[in-house]
């Protein structure tokens, strides 16, 4: 349900209106280059990028699953245009607090409001940079608001999608998952 | 030395202090800082203060920042303030529509300080 509201509001970001539009739109296909737009090395270069401008610091791939504490915070930004789904980043409450500590400078005793913003922040760069990586999808492609979900012990299940994604990372002592689910591609 | 008045637009309250920390990274400075969360916010407050320099956001909720700019330029709100877009949207559509609505700069996220420096003080400059 919430995965349907942001990718919605990523397809009206993306929805430029009139015949023109219309007509490059259906020019254009990923359906071809879904290799190129699936490709893991892009996530992996996007994260990397936004953790090293926005937070100064070297994020490493971990090859296992990251061991995330049941107290967590996911950030979502939903795709919508030639490719729809979403970007999902998430982490520990301590590893969240930690990161929005990077990025403002300030200093954090739980996950409060600035904190959510942050993280939601950070999944915005991810997303963005991440479709960046391939120009037919810059282009054609929109991005949601982010929407930050915190609590205990809960699962994001999206249906049968058409690929996924899904990354572990740590920097300092502190672990993260990114998820790309794209579930409709034109 | 003359105050660099700077309008930042942006929904996330983080992004602001980012944006705000950049510039004085870029040596900005004396700088005063009025921050919107949204282009509404934003097209009050260029109603009662005057700027020398407006950041924006694009992807915003209520008004994004595309139509804020088209409605500072329609209102004729801050004539010849330079404005610099700050998105994570990168395509040559995305920098083609905020030129056409009126923006001097395009700064995608995520960015450096010296990126910043680069693009801003060059606008200064010149205006």
């Amino acid at each position: 349900m919430l995965l349907n509201g942001v990718r919605k509001a990523a397809i009206a970001t993306a929805g430029g209106s009139g015949a023109e539009e219309m007509e490059r739109t259906m020019a254009v296909s990923l359906r071809e280059s879904v290799q190129l737009v699936s490709d893991p090395r892009n996530l992996d270069a996007s994260v990397e990028e936004v953790f090293q401008l926005m937070l100064g610091i070297a994020c490493r791939r971990d090859p296992g699953p990251a061991v995330i504490e049941p107290e967590s915070v996911t950030a979502v930004v939903g795709f919508g245009g030639l490719l729809s789904g979403a970007c999902l980043f998430k982490s520990s409450s301590s590893a969240a607090i930690k990161i929005a500590a990077h990025m403002t400078g300030m200093e954090f005793d739980e996950v409060d409001d600035t904190v959510k913003d942050g993280i939601g922040e950070i999944c915005n760069m991810l997303a963005g940079a991440w479709k960046g990586k391939v120009p037919d999808l810059a282009a054609n492609c929109g991005l949601s608001i982010p929407a930050v979900i915190t609590g205990r012990d809960y699962n994001l299940h999206v249906q049968a999608p058409e690929f996924k994604l899904n990354h572990c990372y740590r920097f300092e002592d502190a672990a993260f998952e990114v998820t790309i689910i794209c579930d409709g591609l034109q | 030395m003359t105050e660099i008045r700077t309008l930042i637009v942006d929904d996330s309250s983080v992004m602001r202090k980012i944006v705000e920390r950049s510039l004085r990274q870029a040596g900005l400075d004396p700088l005063v800082v009025y921050e919107a969360g949204s282009g509404t916010e934003g097209l009050e407050v260029l109603k009662s203060k005057h700027v020398d320099l407006i950041l924006s956001d694009i992807n915003m909720p209520s008004m994004d920042g595309l139509e804020f700019l088209r409605q500072i330029r329609a209102q004729n709100l801050a004539p010849g303030v330079p404005v610099v877009m700050i998105t994570t949207e990168s395509s040559e559509e995305h920098v083609k529509q905020a030129i056409q609505a009126g923006a001097q700069g395009y700064i995608r996220k995520p960015f450096t300080a010296e990126q910043v420096k680069e693009r801003v003080l060059s606008l200064l400059h010149a205006a």
